[in-house]
This record gives structure tokens, C-alpha cells and sequence, in this order.
């Protein structure tokens, strides 16, 4: 690294580290949602960008009534929109699982068509309700801009917000699954749920909650996105392979594993594409977790319950 | 060549000499000559249509070829407004040749194999007189093959990459040399950029542009390009890119960026207190739509190389953009490729009273020579090779979503294989 000094270099150094760590905040908030209903229930959802999205479009949605409508509340709309945007896609989240999971359950190939038609369906009527052309979530000023730790460090102040809220989410989910009553139900129904039900857990609300559940934290990811990313109908398509990748390469069943997943991705990534390009990166990363996956199928952490 | 129509603004270079003269000197009757079409009897259908297309005595159909649905919608919405707008102004100007013009509208998709059928579907199915379609490059290379074998017409309206010209295509955008060496120019010569940091989306147009860039750069210019980045497209995370040109604090941000890709660039290149102030940014892939779902706060004092902003002060653009919002709403807003195709169907009629035919070939054959004074970015030329003389401008963006326009070049001829960029 000729030419720089040494100040400079530390100061990459830091805000480098800074942009691995929001990526994987990034990576850990969307596969958060995907690990409860893919890993826990073992439904796959590929309609899960999709309730991404629409937690996206709640956040817009108040943002344009904050500013608009009522100016004075505009300040402190993000964290109303945060909990309207959760409430939203997990009520959408309990209605789906009511009317068309819980329909095709055991049926993991017939679950993946019909989440990805819903996940089609999903994007038309944001199409048709919002238009096919992205929309900007104008941001409180609080929000804007960085934060100059030094004259060559700044930190940006919504990558924090992301940090910030990833790790509320984390630690709720954490103690929602392994400590609350309700986390024991849904262990035991995802474990053996024939006994579960024998030992008196009413396992079809337990499923509809937990699906409602994750669905709802793929709407705070979303509500938290428009801070970083775009808001259009496809975005969530954007997110969806990452999404995937992150919680298999994790081991379905570990929600450990998908934090560290999420961690090894963005710091590969995020180190990587510093030094190469963004494309190769991504390439690099992708044949890494391939080839992982090829050794060891089950992911990084597998779980030991007997099926 | 009596009965032909012509707006005012209209100039011809193509067919003769005389006929530009007579056409001047006629300009004073412009109005008598238009009232006069709709009293003279249309030409007969044999007379102008002789291969067989969809012409009948009061009606000719054309086509619409853009994704109404898929990724790409977002960005082609806005051509299909435009074009409509232009065949509707049209037909209320009496059609063409006494013609009104019937539109047949088909969805790409986002998917240039459904392109390539949709095509073929208009061509030989439908006998469409011309299409005004396609958007991304990938679409066009798609119908290309078709266009050729059935000898149908193209306008297409995206500023592309160059390296192509084909005898049934006409671009109504820029080609790369235009929208890329005067922009560099300008910035070599205004901010005194002498060091760059390319940087785009991973596919065909950005990569050739930056190409052309790149030479122009350190052949011309005699600067020093010290990045040169591609992102995947639909990439949402620009943190490490972003250290890295604040490590190599080059001049100038040279940038290609696409689709949502884009939207998450700017928020973050913003949210790094990379603002346009401390670090100069010339692109040349956002436009009033982009804008629009980017947000004008993060793009305030961002340059872009455009023929064309909503913002021009010209009186054939205010006329455009009045008709446009009276159309689409007050809220609407008009980028570069919206404006090349609103040109399109205005050329192909052009051509067409030009040639006194509908037929394809008399069509391209007359094309060429054709000037426009009062489009709405001002005066364009139709050149032999299919591409559009016109001028080059720096716009810079302000908060409200529209742009200033800090300097406008010469009319620049077209040149889709420029020598030694290659």
C-alpha cells in the first residue's frame, strides 16, 4: 500500500470494518425471518422477499403520511413505521399460513410453487397499487449523513441504524425460541409433532403464529432497507438468493448457524470485493459456499435431532 | 412531394437541394399546407404500401414492443408513454398520409427471447408498418435477427453502447461516443479532473462505455484512471467500494450504475459523507426517472451527461413537456430515453411524407438528411448511419428532482465504431 499514510490507512481500515459489519447486519436481518420458517418449520418460502418488500412499502407509506399529511410527526415516523410494518406482514403472514401453508405441509415441493406464485401475485399488486417505478423513502434528518468519528472517519449513520436494529431483533428472537414458554411450544411442535401434540400444544396455532412470526421480522428488514436500498415490486427478488444462501449454508435448523453464516458471507464478501472487484467477489464468495455445501450438505452447524 | 405535411421546425437535407430551398421558402404556408392534407384526398393504398403491410385506406397499424411487466418496467414505462403521447398528437394532426395510426401493444416481458417472438408475432403476423420498442441492449441484439429477415423497422430510443448499425434500425439515442467523450471533456476541462474511478453494473453497456472511457481518458485526455469497478446487477452493498475510492480520492467518480443497484449506490455513497461536493460524480445512467425513486436529496450536485433534461428551456420542449403532463399527470417526469422515444413515431412520419410510402425500404432510404430545429432537446439530423446528430449536456441535480444545465456542447455527429477506442 505505497502512498498512504499511515492515519489513512487506519481509517479504511475501521470504516472497512465498519462496511463488513453492516452487511452482515444486512445478511443476518433478512435470513432472520427465512430461518424461522425454513429452519424451524421446514417450509420453504419463497415469497419471503416479497413480505420484504411490503414491510418496504409500509415504511414509504408512512414516511409519505409523516411528510405530507402530518409534517410534525415526521421526525420520529421510522420507528412508528418499524412496528406498522412488522404488524403488517404479520398479519399477512398469519392470513397466508391459514389459507394456503398449512395446506401443504409435508409437501416441501409443492410449498416452494405455491409461495413463488404467491410471491408473483405479490409483485403485481405492488406494481399495480404503487406503480413500477421505485419509490424514495425520504428519511428524517436524524437519519442522513454520517457520523465524523475523525477528519478521514465517518461512519454512516442509517449503516448504524441497521447495526442497531439487527441487534434488537437478534437478541429478541433469541429469547423468544429458547427462554419464553411459547419458544419451548414451537421447539417441541418442530421437533416431534405428534408428541407435542400428545403433551397437549395446539401445534396448528403454534405453526401459524411462528410462520405470522417470521414473517413479520422479514417486514422489519424491510422497513430497515429503505434506509440502504431501493423500493420498488422486485426488490425483494434481489434479496432472495442471498437469503437462501445465508440459512442453508448456516444448517437449516440452527439459528446459530445462521448468524455465523451470515457473519463468514459478509466478511468474505465485504473483504474481498475490497480487494478485487464487486463481481468477483460475489463469484469468489458463491464457489466458496458451493463447494462447503458439496463436504458437508447439512450446513455449518446441523442439528442432532433424530427425524 | 405536394400533399406532404410539415410541422414547423422540419428540415430535409436528404432528397435534393432544391426541395430544402422550396421547403424554406414554403415555411410561411406551413399552417395553409397542413389544413390542406386533410381537404386532398389521401394517396391510394396500392400507391403507398406495396409489400403487403397492415395499410389500409384510413388506418396504418405500428407496433409497441417494451416490458409492460417484469424487472425492467420500471425503466420502460416511460417510453411507452411517450410514444403513445407522439402517435396521438399525430393522428390529431390528420395521421400520416391521411392515415390515422392504429397501435398494437406487446409486453417483452423483461425477457429477450419473449422480445425475439413478440417481434416476429408484429412482423408477420400483424404486418406492422414499424415498432417503436425495446429498451436494454440485450433486448435489441434479441430482435435484431428478426428485424432483418423480415426487412421490418425499428425505432429504438435507449443511449446505448454503439458498435452496431443496421439498415432496419434507427436510434433515437445517444450512441456511447457522444454521451461519454464530451461529458469527459467537460469534466477534463471545467473541474480539472485528471484522475478517474470508473465504475458500473456488470453487463454488456456499462463495461463498453467504460471501455471507450478508459481510452478516451488516457489517450486524449492524458489523465490516469486509478479504479475501475463492475457490481452485479440488483448488488445493494457499495460499503467496501466506497473505502475504496475514498482511499484513492480520485477527481472524478465516472459512473455507470443501473436499476435498483442504483438507489442503494447513491443512499450510501451519501450515508459515507461521500457527498458530491467533496468528491465530484459524473454519470451517465440517471435520469429525472432514476431521480425519482433515488431520491433528489441524495443526488443534489451529482452531474449527468444527457442530450435532453426536462429543465431545457426550449420552446419545443416546453410544448412536450406541457402535453406530457397533461396526458400523465402533474407529478410526471421526463428522462433522456422517455424524450428519444417521443422522436421516434414524429421521424417515422417524417420519413414516411418523405418518402410518400410506407413501405420500409423508401422509408430508410429517406431518413437520412432529415432535421428537426425544434425537438424537445432542440436541433437533431438523422445521419446515414441510423444514429442522431445532436447536442451533449452537464446537468446538475437539485434536490427537487430536476437538474440545471451547466453546459451544452456542439452538435456532435455520431460515430458508432469510433477508431482506436476499440
Amino acid at each position: 500500500m505505497g502512498g498512504y499514510t499511515g492515519e489513512e490507512l487506519t481509517a479504511i481500515f475501521l470504516m472497512q470494518g465498519f462496511s463488513g459489519l453492516s452487511l452482515f447486519c444486512v445478511f443476518l436481518l433478512m435470513a432472520l425471518g427465512l430461518a424461522i420458517i425454513f429452519g424451524q418449520m421446514g417450509v420453504i418460502n419463497m415469497a419471503h422477499g416479497e413480505f420484504l418488500t411490503l414491510g418496504a412499502y409500509i415504511t414509504y407509506l408512512t414516511s409519505y403520511l409523516a411528510s405530507d399529511v402530518w409534517p410534525f410527526l415526521f421526525d420520529y415516523y421510522f420507528p412508528v413505521a418499524i412496528i406498522l410494518a412488522f404488524l403488517g406482514t404479520f398479519i399477512l403472514g398469519y392470513l397466508v399460513e391459514r389459507f394456503l401453508i398449512r395446506f401443504l405441509y409435508n409437501r416441501p415441493l409443492d410449498t416452494l410453487l405455491a409461495t413463488w406464485g404467491l410471491g408473483l401475485i405479490l409483485q403485481q399488486i405492488f406494481r399495480s397499487l404503487f406503480g413500477p417505478r421505485e419509490k424514495s423513502v425520504v428519511m428524517p434528518d436524524w437519519l442522513m449523513g454520517s457520523y465524523q468519528a475523525t477528519d478521514m472517519v465517518d461512519i454512516p449513520l442509517n449503516g448504524l441504524m441497521v447495526v442497531a436494529i439487527t441487534i434488537l431483533l437478534t437478541i429478541g428472537v433469541f429469547i423468544l425460541l429458547y427462554k419464553s414458554r411459547w419458544g419451548i411450544k414451537v421447539r417441541a411442535t418442530t421437533q416431534n409433532r405428534t408428541m407435542a401434540n400428545a403433551a397437549g400444544i395446539n401445534t396448528d396455532r403454534v405453526d401459524r403464529l411462528t410462520f405470522a412470526l417470521g414473517c413479520g421480522i422479514a417486514g422489519v428488514a424491510g422497513a430497515a432497507f429503505t434506509t440502504i436500498a431501493s423500493t420498488g415490486p422486485t426488490t425483494g427478488s434481489l434479496y432472495i438468493v442471498d437469503t437462501f444462501l445465508v440459512v442453508v449454508f448456516g444448517g437449516a435448523a440452527s439459528l446459530l448457524g445462521t448468524v455465523a453464516s451470515a457473519f463468514g458471507i459478509a466478511q468474505a464478501q465485504s473483504i474481498l470485493s475490497f480487494f478485487l472487484s464487486g463481481s468477483m467477489a460475489k463469484v469468489i464468495t458463491l464457489m466458496t459456499v458451493v463447494i462447503i455445501l458439496m463436504f458437508r450438505p447439512q450446513g455449518l452447524f446441523a442439528s442432532k435431532v433424530r427425524r | 412531394m405536394g400533399t406532404t405535411t410539415t410541422a414547423a421546425g422540419w428540415r430535409h437535407t436528404g432528397t435534393s437541394a432544391g426541395l430544402r430551398q422550396s421547403l424554406r421558402t414554403l415555411a410561411a404556408s406551413v399552417m395553409m399546407a397542413t389544413t390542406a392534407t386533410a381537404a386532398i384526398a389521401a394517396p391510394s393504398t396500392e400507391e403507398v404500401n406495396t409489400t403487403g403491410l397492415a395499410v389500409t385506406d384510413d388506418t396504418v397499424t405500428v407496433g409497441i414492443l417494451h416490458s409492460l411487466t417484469g424487472t425492467m418496467a420500471i425503466s420502460e414505462t416511460g417510453s411507452v408513454q411517450a410514444e403513445k403521447l407522439a402517435i396521438e398528437q399525430i393522428n390529431a394532426q390528420g395521421g400520416i398520409l391521411g392515415r390515422q395510426i392504429k397501435i398494437i401493444q406487446e409486453d417483452g416481458a423483461s425477457d429477450w427471447p419473449t422480445f425475439a417472438e413478440k417481434s416476429h408475432k408484429l412482423l408477420e403476423r400483424d404486418k406492422v408498418a414499424t415498432v417503436f420498442g425495446c429498451w436494454t441492449s440485450a433486448s435489441r441484439k434479441a430482435v435484431l435477427p428478426v428485424f432483418e429477415k423480415d426487412n421490418g423497422l425499428l425505432y429504438y430510443p435507449t443511449f446505448y453502447e454503439g458498435l452496431e448499425e443496421s439498415h432496419n434500425v434507427f436510434y433515437t439515442g445517444q450512441e456511447a461516443t457522444q454521451q461519454i467523450l464530451a461529458g469527459l471533456n467537460w469534466a477534463h476541462e471545467e473541474l480539472g479532473a485528471k484522475t478517474f474511478y470508473l465504475v458500473g453494473s456488470d453487463y454488456i453497456w456499462p463495461r463498453t462505455s467504460m471501455k471507450i472511457a478508459r481510452k478516451h481518458i488516457e489517450n486524449v485526455l492524458h489523465g490516469k484512471v486509478v479504479g475501475e469497478e463492475y457490481y452485479p446487477l440488483g448488488s445493494t452493498q457499495f460499503g467496501s467500494l466506497i473505502n475504496k475510492i475514498k482511499l484513492k480520492k480520485p477527481d472524478l467518480v465516472f459512473g455507470a450504475v443501473v436499476g435498483g443497484s442504483n438507489v442503494a449506490w447513491f443512499k450510501q455513497l451519501n450515508a459515507a459523507g461521500l457527498t458530491f461536493k467533496k468528491q465530484p460524480m459524473l454519470t451517465i445512467s440517471v435520469t429525472e426517472d432514476e431521480v425519482l425513486g433515488i431520491g433528489g436529496e441524495n443526488v443534489e450536485g451529482l452531474y449527468s451527461s444527457m442530450k435532453y433534461f426536462q429543465s431545457l428551456d426550449l420552446p419545443g420542449n416546453k410544448e412536450f413537456v406541457d402535453a406530457f403532463k397533461a396526458k400523465y399527470g402533474e407529478d410526471a417526469v421526463i428522462g433522456d430515453v422517455t424524450e428519444s422515444a417521443y422522436l421516434g413515431p414524429w421521424l417515422w412520419k417524417r420519413a414516411v411524407e418523405a418518402a410518400g410510402s410506407f413501405d420500409v425500404d423508401k422509408v430508410v432510404a429517406a431518413s437520412p438528411g432529415i432535421e428537426w430545429d425544434t425537438s424537445p432537446h432542440g436541433y437533431l439530423k438523422v445521419d446515414k448511419n441510423h444514429h442522431l446528430w445532436m447536442r451533449t449536456r452537464i446537468g446538475k441535480w437539485k434536490a427537487d428532482g430536476q437538474a440545471d444545465v451547466v453546459w451544452e456542447s456542439d452538435v456532435i455527429e455520431p460515430n458508432p465504431f469510433p477508431e482506436g477506442y476499440q
